[in-house]
């Protein structure tokens, strides 16, 4: 074959085209890395001298450290939220037939789409109209509305794939529909729970726009990195940062590991 | 002694589709009973039914004569194996065995002693602390009846349970499953499109047929008395004729087929009328180069193929005004005819069945 | 959002579903707490932003007195609606570059890769889950008056002294953007790919079709439906983007979001911003339905994009 010994330029061309792309995904990302390591109070090019003193000045700053905590508990409130309310409308969705089913579906899904400015300002209007304080908790209720729409995706993803016929032999064999859910159902939907749980819980730690409109006095983290960079920039922006993205790495890398679970199928 | 199970006028509607269109049945304690039919015909909702997982919109089912319309899945002593055999992935094939055990709260040390009982029955006791991923489809397929059975039902009920193997495979199962089955007494409905492997295992078939059940008969009977054309046409092959009753005497009759006269005889349960089928199985029809006087009718036609499938071959032909005929004839060391051969057919009265049309 | 390979727990056939009863109790308390959760804080909030929009300001106070004042400023004063055009183009933009980008990552590692796959896939998913601030942000620090790029271009003497024009300017946000937006619309796009029985690549093959034939009558037809849900996404979501214009940007490309963002803050306008809320809310939902239709239609697998 002579074709072998020619150059393949479509290929190559894809090759070279791919690995671009690829690298214009990630190298912004690497950058902040590196200058998070930078001794510099300014971010110039290159780097002079290495440290990790801004995550030394990270750990003592308070408005910052407190920021965090808020933004946890945020995040685990409002994903346990979006379980409460999103596992029950994915077994609605994929389980019954009911009129108006598909237009349930794609309002539960719309938080997810819409722009967040508008869903905050909507939000914060209710609240102060109605003389509510704009407080965590008002946040909390702004992500528990995105988050169901996150987690009902995630399950019913799930559901749809699951092999109904296992509960009906659950009960065949004489387990009751409660039983079922528990000993049957679940197990097989764990791990799709679980991904949704890490994934709201990464989405909240990290929303802004909708947060922006109903923080009170306190901030989430990302409302008061927010705040941080409108000073200008200051290097501790690069170490938190790098700290947030090694943490949504490590999400992902478990979430993957969860929805690709071969031992549960 | 009155029947296991009962269906009574059964009806199944979904949405404005009339699925089940009212069945009466009776299944025989022991009995291993088949209901056959092509696929969408409504014979896996009538088993739903009969498991519970569907309610009939219509009728009665009665399991030794009360009526479980009502009872959910859970507290009917029938048990199914699945199409998709439906083991819990999660749990080991030991686990996935005791499951019925445990939902009925037997003490742990009895629940071992029957899953190694029932392991032992289909032969996988070593398997016990696999999932259902590690195994091949033939032993899933194993556990599947086994968990079923743990339970000792009263009805085991199978969904096209062999449709996943390979046909090797799926003959020797249908030959262990008859041995379970004769062995344990255990009432089977079974569920299957596969017409050979209704006759194999059956003792009586029920044909559906669009929701209805055309034909409830031992395989034996269901192949040589077909009741309708429906049924002669799917159990085995055969070669239908449109004609005319002539005369009759007896069961026996003679028919006119396109101005020829041929003999057969009525069907059972068979009403008279001015045009009817003639079905005849083609193994039963002779052909011969000459007109044999001692045979008073026969067709003539010319062959015009011949296919050697193995232990049979199979030959068509044609007749004289258009219409082809196929017969089935042992294949022997030379062939006896060829291509081209003007042929005479006949068949002994007996096995020319006429049904309604 | 993730996509699993088959497991053996999948339906081989589908059963029957319930076509009993409809409301059954089951369903309601499955069905009612989410309900009642999404009227809250969903329905009413988009209410009253819709009652607010027909009010007007008066010295900073909101009065109540039914117009259709706002939706004419919107309509007739170039800040407004020039903004709102300038939005629409800026996201149609982000759309195309976005798609550009993805797709040829897409197809590369689909067909491409032979080992690894998975991995790579994944690599190139991460940044969904990197925080949209952190992405935003970095560019700052790569196109900055200080940024790497200027001293890059410094050092190999294209330019003499830093230049302002990478950072604040439509071109940053429109970069940013992109940057942020691609892995959603390269997900997207991979699973529609994924999608794609190889036996049809094949078949198209086996007809006499070369790879660029096959590629453009085979690939992308049936492609359509994912390419067509991430440019929704990336089109949408710019569309109400106001960090980026707000960190890169500078004020000559100030974005729909921004006005609604200093009407509700520093200019006090709630009304106005409500309005302009309402008519951007009009707008995503438009263009959300039409391209619901046009993957439907463009869809050649049963269920979508789930086709199997």
């Amino acid at each position: 074959m002579s074709r072998r010994f020619k150059p393949d330029w479509v290929h190559a061309g894809l090759t070279v085209t791919a690995v671009l792309v690829f690298a214009f995904i990630y190298l912004p990302m690497i950058v902040v890395v590196f200058y998070s390591f930078s001794e510099n109070a300014v971010n110039s090019f290159p780097i002079q001298s290495w440290s990790t003193k801004w995550y030394g000045v990270l750990m003592h700053d308070r408005a910052l450290l407190d920021s965090f905590q808020n933004s946890l508990i945020v995040a685990v409130a409002g994903t346990l939220i979006g379980l409460l309310l999103g596992i029950p409308a994915a077994f609605a969705v994929d389980r019954f037939q009911f009129p108006g089913k598909a237009l349930f579906e794609r309002i539960v899904l719309l938080p997810m789409i819409l722009p967040g400015i508008i869903t905050g300002v909507a939000m914060m209007s209710i609240f102060v109209l109605s003389g509510l304080h704009l407080s965590l908790v008002s946040i909390l209720l702004g992500h528990g509305t995105f988050l169901i729409a996150i987690v009902m995706t995630q399950v019913y993803a799930r559901l749809k794939r699951l092999n109904r016929s296992i509960e009906e032999a659950s009960m065949d064999l004489g387990a009751t529909r409660m039983k079922t859910f528990f000993l049957i159902t679940l197990p097989n939907i764990r791990t799709a729970i679980i991904g949704a749980s890490l994934l709201s819980f990464t989405l909240s730690l990290d929303e802004i726009a909708v947060s922006y409109f109903l923080t009170g006095r306190d901030l989430t983290l990302p409302v008061q990195i927010w705040a941080m960079l409108r000073r200008g920039i200051t290097p501790e922006v690069n170490a938190i940062s790098t700290i947030i993205f090694v943490f949504s790495v490590v999400m992902i890398v478990i979430v993957t590991r969860l929805s690709r679970d071969k031992s549960e199928a | 002694m009155n029947p296991i199970v009962q269906l009574q006028n059964v009806e199944k509607q979904f949405g404005t589709e009339l699925v089940v269109k009212g069945i009466d049945l009776e299944v025989e304690k022991g009995e291993f009973l088949t209901i056959l039919g092509p696929s969408g015909c409504g014979k896996t909702t009538t088993l739903r039914m009969i498991a519970g997982f569907e309610t009939p919109t219509d009728g009665q089912i009665l399991l030794e004569g009360q009526n479980v319309v009502d009872i959910p899945p859970y507290r009917r002593d029938v048990n199914t194996v699945f199409q998709s055999y439906a083991l819990f992935p999660h749990m080991t094939i030991y686990e996935n065995v005791a499951y019925g055990l445990r939902m009925k709260g037997v003490p742990k040390s009895a629940q071992s002693q029957r899953v190694q009982e029932v392991l032992h029955m289909v032969q996988l006791e070593s398997l016990g602390n696999r999932k259902p991923m590690q195994l091949s489809g033939g032993q899933q397929q194993r556990v599947a009846v086994a968990r079923a059975l743990v339970n000792n039902p009263k009805v085991l009920l199978l969904d096209e349970p062999l449709g996943a193997l390979d046909l090797k495979l799926r003959k020797q199962m249908q030959i262990e499953l008859k041995h379970l089955q004769q062995q344990l007494g255990v009432t089977f409905i079974y569920i299957t499109h596969d017409q050979e492997e209704a006759l194999t295992m059956s003792d009586r078939i029920a044909v559906m047929n669009q929701g209805r059940i055309e034909q409830v008969a031992a395989p034996k009977d269901i192949y040589e008395n077909p009741q309708s054309k429906y049924v002669a046409d799917f159990i085995g092959e055969t070669n239908l004729l449109e004609v005319k009753i002539l005369s009759h005497a007896g069961p026996g009759v003679v028919l006119d087929f396109l101005g020829k006269k041929l003999g057969g005889r009525m069907g059972n349960n068979q009403a008279m009328a001015e045009r009817m089928i003639l079905s005849v199985r083609p193994e039963r029809i002779r052909v011969s180069k000459e007109v044999d006087p001692d045979w008073p009718f026969a067709l003539s036609g010319r062959v015009e193929e011949m296919i050697f499938v193995g232990s049979i071959i199979r030959t068509m032909v044609r007749l004289t005004d258009g219409m082809q005929i196929f017969t089935m004839t042992p294949s022997q060391g030379k062939a006896s005819l060829v291509k081209g051969d003007q042929v005479w057919l006949s068949w002994e009265e007996e096995d020319g069945i006429v049904i309604g049309a | 959002m993730q996509d699993e390979p088959s497991l053996s727990v999948m339906k081989p056939e589908h059963p029957p579903k319930h076509r009993k009863r409809i409301w059954r109790p089951r369903l309601l308390i499955l069905l009612i707490p989410p309900i009642i959760w999404l009227s809250v804080f969903l329905f009413i909030p988009y209410v009253t932003l819709f009652i607010n929009s027909f009010w007007k300001v008066d010295f900073g106070t909101i009065v109540h007195d039914f117009s259709f004042d706002n939706y004419k400023k919107f309509f007739t004063n170039p800040l407004y609606y020039g903004t709102f055009l300038k939005t629409l183009r800026i996201a149609a933009w982000v759309t195309f570059f976005s798609i550009l980008l993805s797709y040829p990552l897409a197809y590369f590692i689909h067909f491409k890769i032979k080992k690894n796959k998975q991995l790579f896939y994944t690599l190139v998913i991460i940044p969904l889950w990197v925080s949209y601030l952190v992405r935003a942000y970095a560019w700052k620090i790569v196109l900055g008056q200080d940024g790497i790029l200027n001293n890059f271009l410094l050092a190999i003497g294209i330019i003499h002294k830093p230049v302002e024009i990478f950072l604040y300017s439509p071109y940053a946000v429109i970069l940013a953007l992109t940057h942020i937006y691609t892995p959603w619309v390269l997900m997207s796009i991979y699973t529609s790919l994924e999608h794609i029985p190889r036996d049809v690549l094949e078949a198209s093959k086996d007809l006499g079709a070369g790879r660029f034939r096959t590629f453009f009558h085979i690939v992308i037809p049936l492609s359509l439906p994912g390419v067509i849900a991430g440019a929704t996404f990336a089109f949408v979501l710019t569309m109400g983007d106001f960090l980026a214009p707000q960190l890169l940007g500078g004020t000559s490309s100030m974005m729909v979001s921004n006005v609604v963002y200093s009407l509700f803050g520093v200019a006090n306008n709630w009304p106005l911003g409500s309005t302009i809320g309402i008519v951007t809310l009009v707008v995503v939902l438009g263009i959300l339905q039409l391209t619901h239709r046009l993957e439907k239609r463009t869809a050649s697998f049963e269920d979508g994009t789930r086709g199997r």
